[in-house]
């Protein structure tokens, strides 16, 4: 993964190996000739991988500039913000800029768009980048001119001298001036001076969202393109014994069914006549199925029972010494979904023995080389293109709708294939977030603190992405199978199952243990977060659990027990907005409160909410929440208010009403009406989120900071304003009436 | 061939009568707004407005539309001329993805249609079988009160410039 992207005009013009040229004011040239003692400086963000700057930046003789992104727009909103980043470092107008997402054929190799790190990879690479190509302009105008350098600004897409003579940066690029490697430290502006940075620069993509205009690879069409639909089995590990499909294929419009062992598609000329073939087909299929999914209700024993590698990865001090002021409890998640709106879609072309395929996938790179591997093919002749989707929030179908319309799509060569995924198929094949286990003990000293903490987190890992074709659906399907992969733990500080289970705290004695599950009775992969959802719901329950045995409050607890100042400041300042006091809360409600900061090395974010209990029903309503983050340089405050808004409420969803229901065979939450979501009526009534602004600071990734911290502070609202605590996901309605009249 | 009246333009559809409006809107008719979600009439992507009330798109046969007027988001308004509505999501920036974003638009330009000036819970009331993924409630709701104030500063100043003349 993430090896450069050297085109091949440039490995000719470098004959071969690296050309690399250094420019002025630099010394880090003497690095890159003779690795010394020192090891050289890193290449911020995507650099250290992709480090020639054309590779993010490309001005055109007619001056036009296009920025290049190996990250994929999710509806984040990053593409804005990386207009912002170059416009700003660039001196250039904002609208001027074009931005090109992931391409296989175009863009640097930045592997998933994952882990809230697009800010910090890419954003780091092109703000530097951008700092650096600036830097070479005026160093060919100081040349031109015959001036120093220092003499010169830049302004509006020019470099101008004192006495007002302007060389347009079109007029100055030259043929490869701009493909030299980065050096690792850049000129960035002054954070005082920002002009374009910093501001809530209203986000380039929502006009055409808004209006009907292309958005989206479901609104593809191109020339001659036909409508194809999979027709999947009821249930994993089912054989396809019979299926006769003649009468499907003389279906008015129908092109073609295609069948490959268990891959089962159709495809017609219009959309409505591709689902009206797929029905037909899907009752022409005979399966041979076996029950092998576990028991839905008995996830806590299913888990703690199935074989597991078990790693220490913190033990500090003697935790096994626990105080006689210690309490213990168990806390767990089941399996949940995506739910993207939109169900995974996709469009490939086969011609001129290249697969070209339009997806809404995290990994145009490793998507790629999956499918092309899937179709063996050389991976040079597969082409993945990202294009928007419905909002994916991790690994959801768009891998293996691709796969399945490359797959299609080499039966039609020439024709243009769309797959459009059902709402049923995505709900029952998308993998889903891991189910997950915690158990937890603690003991307070006689002071009130913790004095020792023992954390121990069961789970599957928290990504099945394609690397190999095995990954996806379609690959494991046909006759020339590929296996699963083996799963493997993702490596800490990021983790997957283990992500946050080592407390940010300051804890004098502390053991945190990964029971890592490599047998997977569902398919799973990355849902937003991954096990940081969990372990920060489990870990900041707890917390409150223990302010409550140590008659605390739970904000001056959690203050005891962290010397992390911005940590902190997030907690004084989300508690500040939220007016939060000590023992004082309306009549059957409750307030909450929590923190984290994501992957111990992201955003940082507390939650307080104020939740009202029906006692007669059972029935939750958060009323507010108000959040604080701080996600080191902030681009775009308004973006970043929309993704923590954002997260709130979905993690409220979560932590309130969902889980993926099956029986012994075959997954049965397969629609909305049987994996109920957030809606309007349960809305609060109002979200606030406090920014601090860390100017000439990383960016800290903030997309999925809240998640952990939002589903904490409902469950301790819930438990205050009941007396309850709940520590079974999803806290619903049914379980907290259970509670109140238990 | 029947004829189907979309955004004030008759067109010749040529697809079964069983054909699901959504289908009809975007495969003939090459529209992008409505959005298919489900198919099951459970997440309101699709809606449309049907002689004034929003229709859920994916579960309407054509056959049920012959005479009747359907208009898409397209029908409201364009960038370089957008409707109240569409300014109004624009102004609040009421969209991540957006994938649910024409459904809600046409969902709450049918309700302000017939209440100018509705209720913070009338508007829920309203948006309560649409869904959301992303988590952009909030921001729904602030630009649905928006259009209603735009909406009604718009009429007003129409009528100001009518009476003008």
């Amino acid at each position: 993964m993430n090896a450069p992207l050297i085109l091949n005009r440039r490995r000719v013009l470098a004959g071969g190996g690296a050309l690399i040229v250094s420019f002025s004011l630099t010394n880090a040239f003497a690095q890159d000739q003779a690795p010394a003692a020192t090891p050289p400086l890193r290449r911020p963000g995507s650099l250290a991988t992709t480090p020639y700057l054309d590779s993010w930046i490309r001005i055109d003789a007619d001056g036009s500039i296009t920025v290049f992104t190996g990250k994929a727009e999710l509806g984040q909103g990053f593409r804005t913000a990386f207009q912002q980043i170059t416009a700003e470092e660039l001196d250039l107008p904002f609208e001027s800029l074009e931005v090109i997402t992931a391409d296989t054929k175009l863009t640097a190799n930045e592997g998933y768009t994952a882990g809230s790190r697009s800010m910090q990879d890419s954003g780091a690479a092109i703000q530097n980048a951008a700092a650096q190509v600036r830097e070479l302009l005026v160093a060919e105008a100081a040349k031109r001119l015959d001036l120093p350098a220092e003499n010169l600004r830049t302004e509006n897409g020019a470099v101008i001298s004192p006495d007002g003579r302007r060389l347009s940066y079109g007029e100055l690029v030259a043929a490869d001036m701009l493909h030299v490697q980065a050096q690792p430290k850049s000129r960035l502006k002054d954070p005082a001076t920002l002009k374009v940075m910093g501001q809530s620069v209203p986000r380039v993509d929502i006009p055409a969202k808004v209006t009907g205009g292309a958005a989206y690879v479901q609104d593809m069409r191109l020339p001659g393109m036909v409508h194809a639909r999979v027709v999947r089995p009821p249930s994993y590990g089912a054989q396809l014994t019979e299926c006769d499909s003649s009468a499907v294929e003389k279906l008015p419009g129908v092109v073609k069914v295609v069948r490959d062992g268990n891959f089962l598609a159709v495809v017609a000329e219009k959309e409505f006549q591709a689902i009206k073939a797929m029905n037909a087909l899907s009752l022409a299929a005979k399966w041979k199925e076996s029950a092998s999914l576990p028991k839905q209700d008995d996830l806590l024993n299913v888990l703690t029972h199935l074989p597991s590698q078990d790693f220490t990865i913190l033990e500090r001090g003697d935790p096994s010494v626990l105080s006689s002021k210690s309490i213990e409890a168990i806390y767990t998640r089941p399996y949940q979904l995506h739910g993207s709106i939109g169900p995974s879609c996709a469009v490939a072309q086969f011609a001129d023995e290249t697969m070209t395929v339009w997806t809404h996938t995290q990994g145009v790179y490793p998507d790629r080389q999956a499918i092309a591997e899937m179709l063996r093919m050389p991976p040079a002749n597969v082409r993945l293109i990202h294009v928007e989707g419905s909002g994916c929030y991790g690994h959801n179908g768009a891998d293996d709708a691709a796969a399945d319309a490359a797959l299609i799509a080499r039966a039609l060569p020439g024709r243009a294939v769309r797959v459009q995924w059902m709402r049923e198929q995505e709900h029952a094949w998308e993998p889903f977030g891991p189910a997950m286990v915690t158990k937890l003990n603690a003991s307070l000293d006689s002071n009130g603190k913790i004095a020792a903490w023992h954390f121990e987190v069961f789970s599957n890992t928290h990504s099945m992405r394609p690397g190999g074709a095995g990954a996806l659906l379609a690959a494991q399907h046909m006759t020339q199978s590929f296996a699963v992969p083996e799963p493997k733990p993702l490596p800490l500080p990021e983790g997957g199952g283990d992500r946050n289970a080592i407390p940010i705290h300051t804890l004098p004695s502390a053991r945190v243990v990964h029971h890592f599950i490599p047998a997977m009775p569902l398919r799973i992969s990355a849902l937003r977060a991954l096990g940081a959802y969990h372990n920060v719901f489990s870990i900041e329950s707890f917390m409150d659990e223990l302010a409550g045995l140590a008659g605390a409050d739970p904000v001056e607890f959690r203050l005891k027990h962290l010397d992390d100042v911005r940590g902190r400041e997030v907690i004084e300042k989300a508690a500040q907005g939220f007016g939060w006091k000590r023992n004082v809360r309306p009549a059957d409600r409750g307030h909450g409160f929590a923190f984290a900061r994501y992957k111990n090395l992201a955003a940082y974010c507390a939650v307080a909410s104020e939740l009202e209990v029906n006692r007669e029903t059972g029935r939750p309503r958060l009323v507010r929440a108000v959040a604080a983050v701080d996600a080191g340089q902030v681009v775009n405050p308004d973006g970043l208010i929309n993704q923590i808004e954002g997260a709130i409420l979905q993690s409220m969803s979560w932590t309130l009403y969902e889980s993926v229901t099956f029986d012994d065979t075959r997954i049965t939450s397969v629609d909305w009406q049987t994996y109920p979501i957030l809606r309007f009526d349960a809305v609060p009534e109002s979200v606030e989120v406090h920014i601090i602004n860390r100017p000439g600071q990383p960016f800290l990734g903030s997309g999925e900071t809240a998640q952990g911290p939002a589903a904490a502070s409902i469950a301790n609202a819930i438990a205050n304003a009941t007396g309850k605590r709940l520590r079974d996901l999803p806290l619903t309605r049914k379980r907290i009436k259970q509670a109140i009249d238990a | 061939m029947m004829t189907l009246k979309v955004n004030g333009r008759e067109h010749q559809v040529g697809a079964d009568p069983d054909t699901p409006l959504l289908y009809v809107l975007r495969d003939d008719l090459k529209l992008n707004a409505a959005k298919f979600g489900c198919g099951l009439g459970q997440c309101g992507s699709c809606a449309v407005i049907v002689d004034g009330k929003a229709v859920l798109s994916c579960i309407t046969p054509m056959v049920l539309l012959e005479g009747k007027q359907v208009t898409t988001l397209e029908g409201l308004g364009s960038v370089s001329e957008p409707a109240p509505i569409q300014r109004a999501f624009i102004e609040e920036q009421a969209a991540q993805c957006g994938y649910c974003i024409p459904g809600m638009m046409m969902r709450a330009q049918a309700l302000l249609l017939k209440n100018s000036k509705p209720t913070d819970a009338e508007i829920r009331a309203a948006l309560e079988q649409h869904l959301c993924r992303c988590g952009t409630h909030m921001r729904i709701l602030r630009a649905v009160r928006r259009a209603a104030r735009l909406m009604e500063t718009t009429d007003a100043s129409s009528t100001a410039n009518r009476s003008a003349q």
